[in-house]
């Protein structure tokens, strides 16, 4: 029983389990769909896809199955006119004959068909023609259970074509590394130490033990403090120009570090290519959302642990130069090689993150400048395992 | 009340999808889509929980209570916060008033079970009529939060290691499950779920929504509020979009302050009830005069 969409389902990369399946089956063992396509849908969807961001997927697998939902293209043109032409329509509560049940959509297609050969005319209000603020099954502003609209908005959104309509198209992220994944890598980002100021108490075992007997048996409680995580993180994303390809990627990496709350600090920055005098507040990296690189420096102690992420490919004179600043207008005296180096110097455990994949880091455009990066920070590929290797990093003493 | 009268003939043909005695047919004072009561119903005829995600302000919590109005049942609320355990739902072993107890020769120690304390899905497990039980913005909690309650959602028991007991449930709760999308739900939990998404109300709905809270007011008002708070919501350079609970608001202010409702969005009073972030107004200037906003990409 319908076993092929499951199948299509899968094919087309929606992770549909057995067990998942079997409960649909379930469910329409019950009859839960309502004997109605629209039914149907909501079930499957309720049932099978379990995020919003895989809805417009599962719409337009939908519909590519129970083919022909979608208004035939080809509906001649006089059709579109009469219906444009009038603007009758049906109360929202005159819902007309209930006795009407749900057509296979066969059938209804083949009555649209059908009747655009024969009609001939305008048709409004009626139960037979194409038209409007009737109850035949095909046409707009009127009403049947389960018809073909034809132009015009939805108003009962009964008619069998809302999966033709992907509602959900702004949802859709084609997810090549999910947040969760990197959100559970970021967890192994942790130390724990118990010199953490806070009023919270917890329970110390060992010395309630040790006190108690002290005390001859008498229960004696003793508190600690709890431990806590004490890896602050300072978050230096490249942005604009050549990252532009990859900001879905870091924003991805952006959000599973920011929701992250285990960190005892998280600064965020952004930087255009190299560092210089000022680092960004904003991905825009506008001169007015900028803090000096210096006052930074001054401000996080060296525990803080850098990670930059950017795709180190520039021209090497942004690099190499004075002056050799990207942003027209700010002559940077210190080239960025040397602020980089400051960094090294300044804080005891740097990574860089790149989503370029590895093994074009030898001949891709800025080959030269990634080699030189990767040879003052370790540079690591952004995705999964790179991320993982490079937390290690982090964490080593 | 135009709505309710609508709702409820909607409710008398969805109602006949199933037999069950439980069938939730919306309540008095919840606006509720024909889709989301199906998925309701869909989820206590499979006695699956469901998941219910969607913006902040779309109802997702008045959900339970509607439903527990509606089928008449008790509610348990069970609200997660960054701290919460599995463990705290099931029960908790008052170990140290034992410890106590024992030193002052006070109360029966030997009873371990008046030491346990069963947590949230605990008491709905041994109530004695079914129950709603809704688990509050489940994301909040831990990352592996979810994965843990597994086999309790599932098997409907869970077994107390102090007093060799097995807790099961007499009536099989109806589980709802909110979560704002803070972080990822592990994929072997969402597999047991119903899963529904709430859509954002659209102005027809919103209407409807306005007319709930507040009745017959000013249909201009109306009017010019809600194009000007849809143009704010198409701004996807926002952090946080204005929802359905600070449209409302804003309405409130605007009819109690009588303020000039001739084209809202240009004069825009009392913004700051809609945008709550310093960068989320600065943005709605630009693209107010620009027509874009490079500020988040």
């Amino acid at each position: 029983m319908f076993l092929e969409f499951f199948y299509l389902l899968r094919a087309r990369g929606l992770e549909v389990s057995i067990n998942e399946w079997m409960t649909l089956v379930e469910a329409l063992d019950k009859g839960l769909a309502n004997s109605s396509l629209m039914g149907f849908y909501q079930l499957c969807r309720s049932i099978l896809i379990k995020t919003e961001s895989e809805y417009d997927k599962f719409d337009q697998i939908f519909s590519e199955y129970f083919q022909g939902i979608e208004t035939p293209e080809d509906l001649p043109e006089e059709f579109w006119r009469w219906l444009n032409e009038s603007d009758r329509e049906r109360d929202l509560e005159d819902l007309g004959d209930k006795k009407l049940f749900a057509k296979e959509l066969d059938e209804l297609l083949r009555m649209f068909e059908e009747r655009i050969k024969e009609q001939k005319e305008k048709h409004d209000g009626g139960n037979y023609w194409i038209g409007t603020g009737g109850t035949s099954p095909m046409g707009r502003g009127g009403y049947h259970p389960s018809g073909i609209r034809v132009g015009g908005k939805s108003r009962h959104k009964t008619a069998l074509q809302v999966a033709g309509e992907r509602n959900f198209k702004d949802f859709r992220e084609d997810t090549i590394l999910d947040i969760r994944q990197f959100q559970m890598a970021f967890r192994k980002l942790r130390q724990y130490s118990s010199r953490v100021d806070t009023n919270e108490k917890e329970l110390d075992i060992d010395k309630t033990i040790d006190e108690t007997c002290e005390n001859g048996g008498m229960l004696t409680l003793a508190y600690e403090k709890p431990r806590k995580n004490t890896v602050k993180v300072l978050l230096l994303i490249d942005s604009e120009g050549s990252m532009l390809p990859y900001s879905r990627l870091c924003n991805r990496l952006f959000q599973a570090v920011s929701r992250s709350n285990h960190f005892k600090d998280l600064k965020i920055y952004y930087f255009h290519n190299a560092i210089y005098d000022q680092l960004y507040t904003t991905p825009r990296c506008k001169l007015y959302d900028s803090v000096e690189t210096t006052w930074v420096f001054n401000r996080l102690d060296s525990d803080y642990k850098v990670i930059f992420v950017g795709d180190a490919a520039m021209a090497p004179s942004e690099l190499y130069r004075k002056g050799g600043n990207a942003i027209i207008g700010l002559f940077n005296h210190e080239t960025g090689m040397e602020w980089f180096m400051k960094f090294k110097k300044r804080f005891k455990k740097q990574i860089w993150l790149n989503p370029i994949s590895k093994k074009s880091w030898g001949y891709t455009y800025g080959a030269e400048t990634i080699h030189d990066i990767g040879e003052v920070f370790p540079m690591y590929e952004l995705s999964l395992s790179g991320l993982e290797a490079g937390i290690k990093k982090l964490l080593v003493k | 009340m135009e709505f309710w009268k609508k709702q409820s003939k909607k409710v008398k043909r969805s109602s006949r999808m199933t037999s069950n005695m439980n069938v939730f047919n919306g309540s008095d004072n919840y606006v509720v889509t024909e889709e989301l009561m199906n998925a309701v119903n869909v989820s206590i005829a499979l006695k699956k929980p469901l998941l219910i995600k969607g913006e902040p302000g779309t109802g997702k919590t008045m959900l339970a209570e509607a439903i527990a109005e509606s089928l008449d049942m008790p509610l348990i609320i069970w609200s997660i916060k960054s701290t919460t355990k599995a463990q705290d739902g099931l029960y908790v072993y008052d170990t140290v008033q034992r410890l106590y107890d024992s030193q002052f020769g006070e109360g029966d120690v030997k009873n371990i079970g008046q030491y346990i304390k069963l947590g949230k899905l605990g008491e709905a497990f041994t109530s004695d009529r079914q129950v709603v039980l809704l688990i509050d913005e489940i994301d909040k909690a831990d990352l592996e939060f979810p994965n843990d309650l597994l086999w309790e959602l599932d098997k409907m028991e869970f077994y107390i290691n102090e007093t060799k007991e097995t807790i099961t449930a007499k009536h099989r709760p109806i589980v709802i499950i909110t979560s704002n999308a803070e972080k990822e739900l592990p994929d072997a939990f969402l597999r047991r779920c119903i899963f529904h998404y709430i859509e954002f109300p659209d102005e027809e709905k919103m209407k409807e929504i306005i007319h709930v809270h507040y009745g017959d007011i000013d249909k201009k008002l109306v009017a010019e509020a809600l194009e000007a708070f849809y143009k704010i919501r198409e701004m996807k350079d926002l952090q946080k979009r204005p929802s359905t609970s600070e449209l409302l608001d804003w309405i409130q202010a605007l009819m109690i302050s009588g303020v000039s409702i001739n084209d809202l969005y240009e004069s825009m009073p009392f913004l700051g009830v809609l945008l709550k972030k310093n960068q989320d107004i600065d943005t709605f200037e630009e693209i107010k005069t620009k027509g874009y906003s490079l500020r988040n990409w």
